[in-house]
């Protein structure tokens, strides 16, 4: 479990990306922040593993705080997937996925052999291992930074935008590869995202934020989309208008789900029907 | 016979494989000292430049340095020093002018070389737990060197230029034969050692353009050629 208590965080420039942040992110599930760029989404990602120090609460880890620990320990033991995968481009691909099993101290050759099993888990055939990550592409550059986030076998794993470089067909697959992942390794997931779609997708908790990560609404897609908290939120999610404003539809063959632009996007069926 | 046919005679005479200015002496001279200076100031330079770059602090101080440094005109330097330490110690006056002028070239090579890489790769070497000293050894130094090299390199070529005119003090190397052919209008003497000073720069410049490519780490030399061999059937 990771709780955030009252967290703020100003940049010495003045601005304020984190204003008073609380929250519980339950263990072994997903919770995404979701927010436009620049809402402090991923401040707080990163106050996890004191990438970022807090200027002023507490974030801890089942009952600890970060605070109190060395931060080098904190990283390795904690999974951590980048857009445009950070990979080191100087190291081949399975280089790159041992590295963290190197820094704790495994020795060259079972770190190697635990990086083969992690390429084979995120989808990446092996004669890639090899490869350095500029002959990949990006959607394999990726599933690297995924098994590198996994290779030491972290209880969390934060994931800061890890499919935003890729393009839609890949995006797509990554993500159903994220999800048969989680239902497989069970870890807890901190994603962040700008994108709703696949917040809602991935999600088992999704936090919407405004500017200084301030909380607008809180709870599974289900609860969000059955009761947004505002406006804001009815608008953000598309159900004033846009793909998730569906209205019932009579046809001759039965009821269908239209959009707000009249496309129909689904047929209304009776429960265990 | 042109000149450049009295040159190369001069420089294929016997008589230049004997006595105190022999070639072969007077290169190993020039060779030493470029090598000696070369190796001081980087022992200086390089760590400075390091620090610099891996904190990002000083570099203000670093370029107003190095700025400054390249302003000053190497000969009159030579000739001062030569004149505060006295003619008894001439090497010494000699390799404090060619270490201050190697300086800037090196502490520049070694910053923009750890500045160039990419802060992406830096914040996630970071995040994956490597110490401040684990990502510059494995990550910042490595990335950087063909930049740091070329700061070699740069520093280099201009040490042999200037152990070049260190002859005019006294000071031996390939200069030796220009400086002295000067006053006595041995011009075919002149060119010779000219043309000994421009192979010299041209074979070490060579060397040095090698060893700055083989500084380049593997997974950034890959060339597109590569890439289209990449598609190995694999999902996405």
């Amino acid at each position: 479990m990771i709780e955030f208590r009252s967290v703020a965080k100003r940049f010495p420039d003045g601005t304020v990306a984190v204003d008073d942040f609380s929250l519980v992110l339950p263990s072994r599930q997903t919770t995404v922040f979701v927010g436009s760029s620049g809402c402090g989404k991923t401040t707080l990602l990163r106050m996890i593993n004191r990438m970022v120090e807090p200027s002023s609460g507490e974030v801890e880890i089942d009952g600890e705080s970060v605070l109190g620990k060395d931060p080098v320990a904190l990283r390795r033991s904690i999974g951590y997937v980048m857009q445009n995968s950070g990979l080191m481009p100087h190291f081949t691909v399975i280089d790159n996925v041992a590295t963290v099993l190197r820094l704790v101290g495994v020795q060259k050759r079972a770190a190697h052999e635990r990086a083969r099993e992690l390429l084979e888990v995120v989808g990446l055939d092996l004669a890639l291992a090899d490869r350095y990550p500029s002959q990949l592409s990006g959607g394999q550059q990726q599933r690297v930074g995924v098994a590198r986030g996994l290779a030491a076998d972290p209880n969390i794993l934060l994931m800061d935008e890890p499919f935003g470089a890729v393009d839609p067909i890949v995006r797509a697959d990554l993500q159903q590869e994220l999800i048969r992942l989680q239902r497989d390794l069970d870890k807890t997931v901190v994603f962040v995202t700008h994108d709703i779609d696949e917040a809602f997708l991935l999600g088992d908790q999704v936090v919407i934020l405004d500017k200084g990560a301030r909380v607008i609404q809180v709870g599974s897609p289900s609860e969000i989309i059955d009761n947004p908290a505002d406006e804001f939120v009815s608008a953000f999610i598309g159900v004033e208008r846009g793909r998730r404003a569906l209205r019932i539809k009579e046809t001759p063959h039965g009821r269908v789900l239209v959009d707000s632009e009249g496309r129909t996007q689904g047929a209304l069926v009776e429960d265990g029907g | 016979m042109n000149l450049f046919a009295q040159a190369f005679a001069w420089l294929f005479a016997p008589e230049r494989m004997e006595g105190t200015y022999a070639l072969p002496t007077l290169l190993g001279q020039h060779l030493l000292y470029t090598v000696i200076s070369v190796l001081i100031a980087a022992a200086i330079a390089v760590p400075a430049g390091w620090a610099i770059g891996h904190t990002g602090r000083g570099r203000e101080v670093a370029v107003g340095i190095s700025g400054a440094a390249r302003a000053v005109p190497s000969f009159g330097l030579m000739v001062l020093l030569v004149l505060v330490l006295g003619v008894l110690r001439i090497p010494e006056a000699a390799v404090v002018t060619f270490v201050l002028l190697a300086i800037p070239s090196l502490l520049a090579g070694a910053y923009t070389g750890i500045e160039a890489v990419d802060r992406h790769v830096i914040d996630a070497a970071r995040a994956m737990g490597m110490t401040e000293w684990q990502v510059f050894w494995k990550v910042e130094m490595r990335l950087g060197l063909p930049l740091l090299v070329g700061g070699i390199r740069a520093a280099t070529l201009q040490v042999i230029a200037t152990v070049t005119i260190a002859a005019y003090v006294n000071l031996g190397g390939l200069g030796w034969p220009i400086i002295q052919g000067i006053p006595l209008r041995r011009f075919e003497q002149v060119l010779g050692g000219a043309i000994l000073v421009a192979l010299l720069a041209l074979l070490v410049d060579l060397l040095l353009a090698l060893a700055q490519r083989m500084a380049v780490p593997t997974g950034l030399r890959t060339s597109s050629r590569d890439r289209s061999t990449a598609s190995v059937p694999a999902s996405s």
